[in-house]
């Protein structure tokens, strides 16, 4: 199984060298679609030079990224292209691993419920084989490694990347039953752009129910929750280290990228990603693994500047969820809206910027168009996963009172 | 969403759209064309109204009256002209400074692609002579622009006389806010287009052309000026810029309210705006106008110099004179009244013009259909593919499973996933073939010219329409190809599938292309929907008709293409869409075909530019 994920991984690099190499890089590095204020190379550029020059890099408000990311690039930034690559490279392995993991745990608690005969008598054919579980790693790494998405936020050398990759350990290493390393990466990811703290919720869900944790003790929750919190106050004063100079305000210093999405008009967009955390908590408590995939599906749609780069960490996770496919209703209709916002983003940014045409109306239109496109999508996948959880116990072949084909009514 | 989540409508509609699929696809093409003729009735044709404040309501009295002096300069400088036998620069700089401009030149110089028909050359160089008007009232922060490109012909005399002449009586003027600039280009476009990209310290074209050593500011407008004679009876107001762009509307209503309050008769695409909107004639003569219009933008020339202003933001128009048999005429200082007075008023702006509407079409001059209005028309011809893909999605589904699966008959047939690995699978070869089809159209033409010339006995305009002749011929073998590759597994599930994604592929383009110039969107969709939805496979021989269809998205490969060297004016970079691919692939293949012809019967090359200007037309599409 190596040999095939090897193989992916060439691809993808040639496909990213080559494209480095070629005049696309810089076009692609300036589309906005690719790169927010956020997570623009060219600012991260701006802040490197800043320091060289003995300036808070903070000073100008260019700079949004983590003081971290300004010390590993400070090393790094004759290398970028390749660290990037690598990040991919590290996400697309994290997953498959995880993925490997979380597969071998389905099955094994699908058969534990086959032989307890937890499941109505008619669900033979919504039972999963080994057979069709086996590539789904393979797929997951293609998914994230071959999305064009990915690849421009690749090539436009998005710090959105290197999130991906906390993220995907934070991932693997839940998976893995590592709960001080999850929450190393927990605390990372969240240090650079404040939303991966909801993923603290399934991931401490995961690590309860594969009793990781001793679920009796409480007080385990609570170590798990502090050892985070102090990871996290670890970091920032890491950041406060190497930053040097503590200025008066030095909060905007510390969390600068969080900082940005308080302005008081997106604070309710802020606020959104967080409505969904604890509905989503209760109602997929059984299923931790998709509430982790519905919370990046909702951090990637609701956080503010939002980039390919995070639709891309989601959408490598479709192939997990194969098993789902013949729940999804919609999925022609809203594959399609995705693919034509992905087409029509750059010709309407052509007419509101260049040709000064069509005004920003056009623009807006299309990325709430593309979001709802991904919140319908999304709702979905969330549906269908209930649907088949439902026919699981309760039989394939429902009837009602009458004897007429029963219809499920999602309350 | 209501409808999508309840399974009992949502089986309605799918049974609707299965049933009726072939009427509701007549239909919705009928309904798109219906309402791209209806365009020109009233309810959706609206007059025009001026938006910008600044223009609207201030009052300016037009006191030109140099039409002796104008004439006198037309003369000198036809005389000058043919002396010379090109641009009379010196001349020109004379008396430019003369009535008190500052004066500068540009030389530029550009190898053509193709030889020079009359002269045989390749490379043609000239020189751009422009004066500025400096505005005594402000910084030179904003410029105005009145142009006059001057072919290799002896046209446009009379237009660089009046030029002079209203240079002459501006400087006189005390209110000018904004400097204005006196631009006589040569070679037509080249000339104008060297001058832009030198203005904007772009270059785009690989035009060589020495730095511009004096700048007004930032262009607000720019009026391009065609004149041949003494006197006119009318005139022709074009607005059809590179790739179907157009100024703002405001412009052409500034043009339009000078004319009437001037008692000028002006015409669009030559053609007299109808009286009567209410009638039946009305509309009927301004349907001859829209598609005149359509058929213009759909090109994606500019037609006139003043189209290579629009791509720099600048708005602009080109006007001209026309001089028929029509017994009432009008002489210069009509003329010249109507452009100060437009001058005068676009002196007042206090920002770039922008309240006025950017995406519309024309019935008449003081009639528009907005965006919002034409836009239907390209969306019914789409949904007929939207409608098409549905079916296809809903056949290939069937297969595998009921239209509703939950309580419905278990699937009796294939098992699903499989079937559908093997459709996307074996779809990716025909994509990719039909994709690199498409590149070699746009790059191989221009890149193979230099090598076929080398080697082979050919020049250099036939090499290029060769070497589209042969990878035409190439991509013959495309269908032989998915044939093998769709039939191997599933035949039917095989051509379903790619029907499917081609169909979604050509309505992704058209919407992309109709967006950018809504005329050419819509020509391709009113020839390529019906071909696209009926092609259909029947027996085994017809099988790769899908593929065919994926074929025919050669011509349209919507890529987000980058320029080589993209316009850095506005500090980022531009963005270059497939309508200018479309020009490289299909129009200018077109175009080239056209010029070949024109080799051989040159009577054919009627109008304005005449052939030269026409190559220079050709290229610069192609190298935009």
């Amino acid at each position: 199984m190596a040999a095939p994920l090897v193989l992916v991984l060439v691809v993808a690099v040639t496909v990213r060298a080559a494209l480095f190499r070629s005049s696309l890089a810089e076009f692609i590095s300036e589309r906005v679609e690719v790169v927010s204020p956020l997570s623009s190379w060219k600012r991260v550029v701006e802040g490197l030079s800043l320091l060289d020059l003995g300036v808070s890099p903070y000073s100008g408000a260019v700079f949004h990224e983590t003081p971290l990311i300004i010390y590993l690039f400070h090393f790094l930034i004759d290398y970028a292209e390749l660290v990037f690559m690598i990040t991919d490279a590290l996400t697309a392995i994290a997953l498959y691993f995880a993925i490997q993991d979380f597969n071998k745990v389905v099955f094994k608690k699908q058969k534990l419920l086959l032989e307890l005969d937890q499941y109505a008598p008619d669900v033979a054919e919504l039972i999963r084989t080994p057979m069709e579980m086996r590539y789904i790693p393979l797929k997951v790494a293609l998914f994230y490694l071959l999305n064009p998405y990915t690849i421009l936020s690749c090539v436009a050398k998005s710090t959105c990347a290197i999130n991906n990759t906390l993220i995907a350990f934070f991932i693997l290493t839940t998976i893995k039953g590592s709960a001080f390393l999850s929450a190393i990466f927990l605390a990372l990811a969240t240090y650079q752009s404040l939303y991966p703290l909801t993923l603290f919720v399934p991931g401490l869900l995961y690590l309860l129910q594969t009793r990781h944790i001793n679920p009796n003790s409480a007080a385990a929750v609570h170590t798990c929750e502090n050892e985070e919190q102090s990871l996290l106050d670890l970091f920032l004063g890491v950041c406060h280290d190497v930053c040097g100079k503590p200025s008066g305000n030095h909060l905007p210093l510390l969390l600068p990228s969080q900082l940005l999405g308080f302005h008081p008009r997106s604070l309710w967009l802020y606020i959104n990603v967080f409505f969904y955390t604890i509905p989503l908590a209760i109602k997929l408590k059984e299923h931790p693994i998709f509430f982790m995939f519905i919370q990046i599906a909702v951090i990637a749609i609701f956080k503010s500047y939002p980039t390919v780069g995070d639709v891309a960490l989601y959408m490598a996770f479709f192939p997990v969820w194969n098993h789902l496919y013949r729940f999804l209703r919609n999925i022609f209709v809203l594959t399609c809206i995705i693919i034509v916002c992905s087409l029509l983003f750059p010709v309407l940014w052509h007419l509101w910027i260049y040709a000064g045409s069509a005004n920003s109306n056009f623009f807006y239109a299309i990325t709430l168009t593309f979001n709802v496109g991904q919140i319908l999508l999304i709702s979905d996948y969330f549906y269908a996963f209930l649907r088949r959880e439902y026919y699981l116990t309760h039989g394939l072949y429902l009837t009602a009172k009458d004897g007429t084909e029963a219809m499920l009514v999602l309350k | 969403m209501g409808l999508l989540s309840d399974p009992v409508r949502r089986r309605a509609l799918a049974r609707l759209v299965l049933r009726l699929n072939a009427p509701l696809c007549v239909l919705s093409y009928v309904a798109g064309i219906a309402w791209f003729l209806a365009l020109v009735f009233p309810p959706l044709t609206q007059r025009t109204y001026m938006s910008e404040n600044a223009m609207g309501s201030t009052m300016v009295e037009e006191q030109f009256a140099g039409g002796d002096r104008a004439r006198a300069f037309a003369r000198d400088f036809a005389a000058h002209r043919k002396k010379s036998g090109a641009l009379p620069v010196a001349w020109l700089e004379r008396t430019m400074r003369s009535v008190g401009l500052e004066v500068y030149t540009q030389s530029f110089s550009r190898k053509l692609p193709f030889p020079d028909e009359t002269h045989e050359r390749y490379m043609v160089s000239g020189t751009n002579v422009y004066g500025i008007l400096r505005a005594p009232r402000a910084a030179s922060t904003e410029s105005l622009v009145l142009t006059v490109p001057c072919g290799s012909d002896s046209t446009n005399s009379q237009a660089v006389g009046l030029l002079l002449a209203l240079a002459a009586h501006f400087r006189g003027q005390i209110y000018w806010a904004k400097d204005i600039v006196f631009l006589v280009t040569e070679h037509d476009l080249l000339g104008t287009e060297a001058w832009l990209e030198a203005y904007h310290d772009v270059n785009v074209t690989g035009m060589q052309s020495s730095p511009l050593q004096g700048r007004a500011g930032a262009i607000q407008a720019a009026v391009a000026l065609e004149l041949s004679s003494d006197v006119v009876t009318s005139l022709d107001v074009a607005v059809e810029g590179l790739n179907g762009q157009l100024p703002n509307l405001d412009l052409l209503n500034l043009f339009q309210t000078f004319c009437q309050k001037g008692g000028l008769l002006c015409t669009l695409q030559g053609k007299l705006q109808p009286e009567d909107w209410t009638s039946l004639d009305g509309p009927l003569q301004g349907l001859q106008t829209l598609l005149l219009m359509v058929l213009r933008q759909a090109s994606g020339r500019p037609h006139g110099s003043h189209g290579l202003f629009l791509r720099y933001r600048v708005e602009a128009l080109t006007l001209r004179g026309i001089n028929s048999f029509r017994q009432y005429k009008y002489d210069l200082v009509a003329v010249g009244k109507a452009l100060e007075g437009m001058f005068r008023k676009l002196n007042h702006l206090l920002e770039r013009l922008h309240q006025s509407f950017f995406l519309y079409l024309l019935p008449g001059l003081s009639r528009f259909v907005s965006i919002g209005l034409y836009m239907p028309a390209v969306g019914f011809l789409l949904l007929v593919l939207g409608l098409k893909a549905l079916e296809l999605w809903m056949q290939l589904h069937e297969a595998g499973m009921g239209l509703e699966e939950p309580g419905g008959a278990p699937g009796p047939s294939v098992p699903l996933p499989p079937s559908q690995g093997v459709g996307l699978a074996s779809l990716v070869a025909p994509l990719l073939i039909s994709q690199a089809m498409g590149l070699a159209l746009y790059v191989l033409p221009v890149l193979g010219q230099h090598v076929a010339t080398q080697h082979f006995p050919v020049a250099e305009a036939e090499a290029v329409v060769l070497t589209l002749l042969a990878i035409y011929a190439a991509g013959l073998a495309l269908p032989h190809n998915t044939h093998r590759v769709v039939s191997t597994q599933a035949p039917d599930r095989g051509w379903m599938a790619l029907k499917l994604v081609a169909l979604i592929y050509l309505a992704l383009q058209l919407g992309c292309i109709a967006l950018t110039n809504f005329s050419l969107g819509f020509l391709l969709a009113t020839t390529m929907v019906p071909t696209a939805a009926l092609a259909k496979p029947h027996g085994p021989r017809l099988e790769c008709n899908g593929a065919i269809l994926a074929r025919c998205n050669l011509h349209l490969q919507v890529q987000a293409i980058l320029l080589p060297q993209p316009p850095k004016y506005l500090g980022l970079q531009s963005f270059v869409l497939v309508a200018r691919l479309e020009c490289s692939g299909v129009i200018s293949a077109h175009c080239k075909l056209r010029l070949l012809g024109s080799s051989a019967s040159p009577a054919s090359a009627s109008g304005v530019a005449g052939i030269t200007s026409m190559r220079h037309h050709t290229w610069l599409i192609l190298y935009f």
